[in-house]
């Protein structure tokens, strides 16, 4: 794998990397509150009197919150903190309601982790987890609705973050990357976040500093709330390249905050560390310290379904996958299952082990159902043919009724109309005929009406048989069984 | 008739289940009490209304044989517990106009439990004060004055209208809440009895904040057996509080036995203050003798770091109400006021320098720089660790005492513009309360005697975690033994 290198006037340079995800966490209600948290409503209609900071309110933890926090760390092998403590950082803002926001600093629920990043060409690399705690989102400034004032809408007031913070692990855009299209196919695997970063589910801080290969660290600007894995790579490639043409003209690099506009694919400074809140952070006297049992975290654990390196192991292992299909397969949550779920009903459809079939089952799953599917624009989820009746059409070609070629087109009507794959061979009269006089019928037909070929072949020109076989198929509607024509034809061929 | 107004809890219970007294005419009696008492500017939001009609329901429950504990009681209820659709303002000026669309659990409580609201009571602005002279809505006067003077002397704080509606019979109780000592101080200023319980006995939701790990609510009456009565329908597990306990509630009234024989009680050797006023250590004395004639047993004791519990309070609770106050910014409620073109941070800093008072700012100010980085472990950490210390020593006295007897304030209640000046012996009111506060423990103020001048003094009882009933029951044996007959001469009706 080629190290990604910054070429320099004076020589080369690395970048060094380092995330901070803030992930919204899957929950009905917010972490300190009841309020709901369903995407789109109308401003404000998911307030309650505690995300308002009305005068008294106090928050109350959510649970569920808590729970994929700790499944997310457990997924992610990391330490988890049967004692954490809540705190305040406090700063002003008008969509911050309290004042402050409620966060972890010194204690977090979640500590050390690993996630292994897939690179090109089959390399992988092991990324460090520093810690995960769990945090309230603010609402949001709307500054465009009028010309004098500012709007706040609070509906994102309190909703419950996992921030997860990596080490300054990755040294180039495609790693960091990688980092978040792994973590975000865990989180979604484990359901912890939908991992939807068009609607802010998922957002990153990118922190950037380069360095001349085998010096410390250099000093590193933090690029805030990037909300896609396109835009991270772009604010990354960017602002590595800004800040060595900053050290080659003898300049420093100014440790501070900056944001990355997507239009101008730039960062620039939001504020410098001189700027930079005093968030005097103290324990949250409205809340005890958060503290469970092993119980609670076995009951965590025990709910985690198959991770996705274990799955694609298996996949591997077990069912002798190739590393791509495997690869492919287990990229999304829904793609595996739809995969395992297929799978399973051709087993039992063919009665054939999982081993003999998988990778046909697989070729069909990435080839023709993710062909069709992404023509149609659609996702595994609302495929028209479903995992069972895929398994249907499969066992079709398994057992002989059908060919692999008629196979596609009776696909094509499947995917066209829902109907099962037996229903359309019934309908359509596509049933492979395996009669062996009802083929040697059709081959005597052949060879009586080609004469000339005949002879040719019988002259030593053995590659005819090929054209034989195609007048046969021809012949047949497609529908002989390939097997029983070759079979059949070369004796009355050779005569 | 005698007068209503003068009638206690209890007794009012008692004739109301005779069927010999209507809530509706104890409720219609105090209203003209408050009315009259407004020279006291005890309330500083009236709500006959509310109170006529709640006195009907209670009176038509009663009648349908489901009277509670606090059935058709009229009460007064601290400006900073949020009622639902009334003055809810903890006396500021930053929260002008605010009527929350929320009950406290404490106020929800008493309702649940058939009181009467007569309206809201005036108090230290965010109960910050020890003499409710930070009031926006202007200081409120003891109902007690110094033999022969017509000189005003303030009701203590921050529960200053607490204690002077219940003082001036102007409501049978109050509720009231204590952060350092805002019940007990004033209590023992107006020669009420005033009981804060055990930190997390009462939901603080609903309560406006001031430091959320000190404040709790409690009651202010003008007798033991009323303290009990009221607080007991004020406390209980509430979910909607972190920091609330998840314990039973006792019968208080029924820990009333008067018999404390074989009690052990202990005197802290450290509550002895150079320069404290005789009277004070003679009433202690008093009292001591008091709980040797009732046959407790008397026991010196230790709290040795109790010098360092008001430095200590000066730290933890500004720290705590620097970030509680962040909420008052004038964007979503109360006070806002914008310069002439000017942006958010112009908007919070005029909001915030008109809507606070003095005393607001400066321990916004305090608790803003001890959490400030750099200052964060030489004050707040440091303040975090003898916090525990204190906690720690009341641990091991209360190992070998059952309650602790102090003085409940080092002085009589004072002229107005006394200490106002001087921030420090304005704090200085609070040295014998605030040590409980820190520790969490319940403690009570009973009236216990008079000053040379005829001003109340009061004694302080300390008990173990979730043992309210040990401190009523002292209390309930000192109220006896003191048998003050004295009452507050009426000047203001």
């Amino acid at each position: 794998m080629a190290k990604y290198i910054i070429q320099g006037a004076t020589g080369d340079f690395e970048v060094v990397l380092g995330l901070e995800v803030h992930a919204q966490v899957t929950s009905n209600a917010k972490l300190f509150s009841g309020a709901a948290t369903d995407f789109g409503a109308e401003p404000n209609a998911q307030v309650s009197l505690v995300d308002a900071a009305m005068p008294g309110m106090l928050p109350t933890i959510n649970e569920e919150c808590v729970r994929q926090a700790v499944r997310t760390g457990l997924a992610l092998g990391a330490q988890i903190n049967k004692y954490s403590v809540f705190d305040r950082k406090n700063y002003f803002y008008a969509d911050l309601p309290q004042g402050y926001q409620i966060s972890q600093f010194k204690h977090p629920v979640v500590g050390e982790g690993i996630v292994k990043i897939d690179l090109e060409d089959g390399y992988t690399k092991e990324i460090g987890i520093e810690r995960i705690h769990l945090e309230q989102d603010a609402g949001k400034s709307m500054h465009d609705q009028h010309p004098q004032f500012t709007y706040v809408d609070l509906n994102r007031s309190g909703v419950a973050l996992m921030e997860i913070v990596s080490k300054p692990d990755m040294r180039s855009p495609e790693e960091a990357g990688a980092y978040l299209t792994k973590l975000r196919t865990i989180l979604r695997y484990i359901g912890s976040c939908d991992g939807n970063m068009e609607q802010g589910s998922m957002r990153a801080d990118v922190n950037v500093s380069v360095r001349r290969p085998g010096e410390p660290f250099g000093t590193r600007c933090e690029i805030k709330n990037v909300n896609s894995i396109r835009f991270v790579r772009q604010a990354i490639e960017y602002e590595a390249r800004r800040q060595v043409d900053i050290i080659e003209d003898g300049g420093k690099i100014d440790q501070e905050t900056r944001l990355f506009d997507p239009v101008k694919g730039e960062t620039r400074s939001m504020r410098s560390k001189e700027e930079a809140h005093d968030y005097r952070y103290f324990p949250d006297p409205d809340l005890l310290p958060l503290e469970f049992d092993d119980a609670f975290i076995d009951a965590a654990r025990a709910s985690l379904p198959e991770l996705p390196d274990d799955k694609r192991a298996r996949f591997e292992g077990e069912l002798g996958l190739s590393a791509y299909n495997a690869a492919v397969l287990v990229a999304e949550q829904e793609s595996a299952s739809f995969f395992e779920v297929i799978l399973d009903e051709t087993v039992k459809a063919t009665k054939k082990p999982a081993k003999d079939v998988a990778t046909k089952v697989a070729n069909w799953v990435i080839g023709d159902l993710f062909g069709a599917l992404n023509k149609a624009g659609k996702s595994v989820a609302d495929s028209p043919v479903s995992a069972k009746q895929g398994a249907e059409l499969l066992a079709l070609i398994e057992d002989g009724t059908i060919s692999g070629r008629i196979a596609k087109e009776v696909f094509e009507l499947m995917f066209e109309t829902g109907k099962d794959a037996g229903t359309i061979v019934e309908e359509k009269g596509l049933k492979q005929v395996s009669d062996t006089g009802a083929i040697e019928r059709i081959i005597d037909e052949v060879i009586a009406a080609n004469p000339g070929q005949l002879a040719e072949y019988r002259g030593g020109k053995d590659k005819l048989i090929g054209f034989f076989v195609g007048q046969v198929m021809k012949l047949s509607g497609g529908k002989a069984n390939p097997g029983l024509v070759n079979q059949l034809l070369k004796p009355k061929l050779d005569g | 008739m005698t007068d209503l107004t003068k009638l206690t809890i209890a007794a009012a219970r008692d004739l109301m289940a005779k069927g010999e007294l209507s809530s509706r005419e104890l409720t219609e009696a105090h209203i003209k009490a408050v009315e009259a008492a407004r020279p006291l500017n005890a309330y500083v939001a009236e709500t006959p209304e509310m109170a006529l009609a709640q006195a009907d329901a209670a009176d038509a429950k009663r009648k349908a044989g489901d009277a509670r504990a606090m059935t058709g009681i009229p009460v007064g209820i601290k400006d900073l517990f949020a009622t639902k659709g009334v003055h809810t303002q903890a006396c500021s000026h930053i929260l002008d106009g605010f009527k929350p669309e929320y009950e406290s659990t404490v106020t929800q409580k008493l309702w649940d439990n058939g009181a009467v609201m007569l309206g809201k009571l005036n108090m230290d602005e965010f109960a910050m004060g020890s003499s409710n002279e930070t009031s926006y809505y202007g200081p409120v006067k003891n109902p007690w004055r110094a033999e022969g003077s017509n000189k005003d002397y303030v009701p203590g704080g921050s529960s200053g209208g607490s204690v002077a509606s219940v003082a001036g019979y102007a409501a049978m109780g109050a509720t009231a809440s204590d952060t350092g000592g805002s019940i007990r101080q004033p209590a023992a200023f107006t020669g009420t009895y005033g009981i804060k319980p055990t930190y997390g006995r009462c939901s603080r939701y609903g309560m406006v904040a001031f430091a959320s790990s000190l404040d709790q609510a409690g009651t202010i009456t003008r007798t033991v057996r009323d303290g009990a009565i009221m607080l007991e329908s004020i406390c209980g597990f509430d979910p909607k509080d972190s920091t609330s306990v998840n314990m039973p509630v006792p019968n208080f009234e029924a820990a009333l036995t008067g018999d404390i024989r074989g009690l052990k009680v202990g005197i802290p050797q450290e509550y002895h203050l150079a320069g404290m006023p005789a009277e004070i250590e003679a009433l202690w004395h008093q009292g001591i003798e008091w709980m040797k004639a009732a046959g407790a047993e008397v026991v010196d004791i230790n709290l040795p770091h109790t010098k360092y519990a008001l430095p200590t309070y000066y730290i933890v609770a500004p720290a705590e109400a620097s970030s509680n106050l962040a909420r008052y910014d004038g964007v979503r409620y109360g006070l806002r006021v914008v310069p002439n073109g000017g942006g958010l941070n112009d908007m919070y800093e005029a909001t915030r320098a008109a809507g606070f008072g003095d005393e607001v700012k400066r321990r916004i100010m305090i608790g803003t720089y001890v959490l400030s980085a750099g200052y964060y472990d030489a004050y707040y950490l440091k303040a975090q660790k003898v916090r525990q210390l204190i906690s720690d020593d009341f641990k091991r006295a209360f190992e070998k005492v059952d309650v602790i007897l102090t003085p409940t304030a080092p002085s009589a209640a004072f002229a107005f513009g006394e200490k106002s000046d001087d921030p420090v012996s304005m704090y200085l009111n609070d040295v014998f309360t605030v040590p409980a506060s820190l520790a969490g423990i319940p403690g009570a103020s009973v009236a216990a005697g008079l000053d040379a001048q005829g001003l109340p003094l009061g004694l302080q009882i300390l008990g173990r975690p979730f043992d309210e009933e040990t401190v009523l029951r002292v209390s309930g044996v000192i109220e006896e033994a003191a048998a003050l007959k004295a009452e507050p001469k009426v000047w203001w009706r």
